[in-house]
């Protein structure tokens, strides 16, 4: 397929009525204004990658590398281009330093201003994740959460998946909680808030590890601003919750598939026909607009 | 269940040092689990696990003894257990996959 092919088929993709529009109701949303000045209507706040999983060579997808290229592709040809792409984690697929090294290369293509990138399970399995955090762990002094406010946002950056819970859950352990509460403490309700982490950050599916252990905590501190956004990658599909002013959504992955929760054995790679799996790869915008924030979420396809 | 592991495990128990007569054993994982879970084996003895799922996993003692890389699909690791114990350990990745080797 040639580049001006996919370029067309992008814009096709990123078009009116493509993917699902999720919409945010209620909510104070002032400091989106902010965001929507700075462009004209329709110019995404950020975009989220995830699960990009360079490294993984079986049958479900034996070219993560062309994939990512294409969702790349993707993001370049679109009309307007966020500033921010946040990249929700499981950047490897075994955490060697060439899957790291591969994945920067290829990452460094997309024509956007900042990535932000957290660990998923998949970047760390070393333990302390010695390879991620000498690429990504700059922003946040190495231990992987953080913050920053971008466009009158607030963007909350969290690991779940060093602390992970005897029973598979998620965690975010002691310190980073205590730091989670400071940090979302004193700030004005009326900002909107987006969280992202790797694991889901409230339960799908517990016996496979589809949550985190202070799901419900984190959810509390979230529940008095007026917009909140809470993002994941892990389980390569969409999934997405509203709850109050909270909207929980998990991306697609570039990679590959998982099947439904439940379905099988566990969740391993999903080997779906090869003409089908550009249609469950892909890429979530976020757009601030009418005072709210939508998220699309668009497919290779 | 447990003679059938023994069985499995007790191949090239000729290749093991003699002294302590080891055994060494295999261990799979297989649709997110161990198997066999529990297995004994003798001081001395090598175990060897072997990945067979699309996902990685990882072997991990709880006490930090014997920690793999990330093996993916058909990729092995081994350790052996020259102290008499009961080691306890998880796939890092799936926590909710535990076995235990006993040594002794």
């Amino acid at each position: 397929m040639t580049d001006a092919t996919n370029r067309r088929d992008a814009l096709k993709c990123l078009g009116v009525g493509a993917g699902t529009l999720f919409t945010l109701r209620g909510g104070v949303f002032s400091a989106f204004d902010l965001a929507e000045a700075q462009g004209d209507m329709g110019t995404p706040l950020f975009l989220q990658i995830s699960d990009t999983h360079i490294g993984f060579n079986k049958d479900a997808n034996p070219d993560v590398v062309g994939t990512l290229n294409r969702t790349i592709d993707m993001v370049n040809a679109m009309p307007k281009r966020p500033g921010l792409v946040l990249h929700t984690g499981d950047v490897s697929h075994l955490s060697k330093a060439s899957e790291f090294d591969t994945a920067n290369q290829l990452l460094s293509r997309l024509k956007v201003s900042e990535l932000h990138v957290v660990p998923g399970e998949h970047d760390v399995t070393d333990g302390p994740g010695a390879e991620f955090f000498a690429r990504f762990g700059k922003p946040s002094n190495n231990r992987g959460y953080y913050s920053f406010d971008s466009h009158g946002v607030h963007f909350v950056a969290l690991v779940n998946v060093m602390n992970v819970k005897p029973n598979g859950l998620g965690g975010l352990g002691d310190d980073q909680m205590a730091w989670l509460k400071d940090d979302l403490a004193g700030r004005s309700a009326s900002q909107p808030v987006v969280v992202f982490a790797h694991m889901p950050l409230w339960t799908i599916y517990e016996p496979w590890g589809w949550g985190t252990g202070e799901g419900d905590e984190i959810a509390g501190l979230l529940r008095r601003f007026g917009s909140v956004t809470v993002l994941n990658g892990h389980i390569h599909q969409i999934v997405q919750k509203v709850e109050g002013n909270i909207l929980f959504h998990t991306a697609r992955s570039t990679a590959y598939p998982q099947p439904q929760a439940g379905s099988g054995p566990g969740p391993g790679p999903l080997l779906v026909p090869a003409d089908q799996l550009p249609g469950m790869l892909g890429v979530t915008t976020a757009v601030a607009r009418k005072k709210k924030l939508s998220l699309t979420d668009a497919t290779l396809a | 269940m447990k003679s059938g592991i023994l069985a499995c495990v007790l191949l090239a128990a000729s290749l093991s040092a003699p002294a302590a007569k080891a055994d060494d054993a295999m261990v799979v994982m297989k649709n997110f689990d161990f198997s066999p879970m529990d297995i004994t084996v003798a001081p001395g003895s090598t175990v060897t696990w072997k990945n067979l799922d699309g996902e990685p996993h990882t072997v991990a003692s709880r006490d930090g003894l014997f920690r793999s890389p990330a093996l993916d699909q058909n990729d092995t690791y081994q350790f052996k257990f020259d102290k008499p114990g009961v080691y306890k350990y998880i796939c890092s990745i799936h926590p909710k996959m535990m076995a235990t080797i006993t040594v002794k």
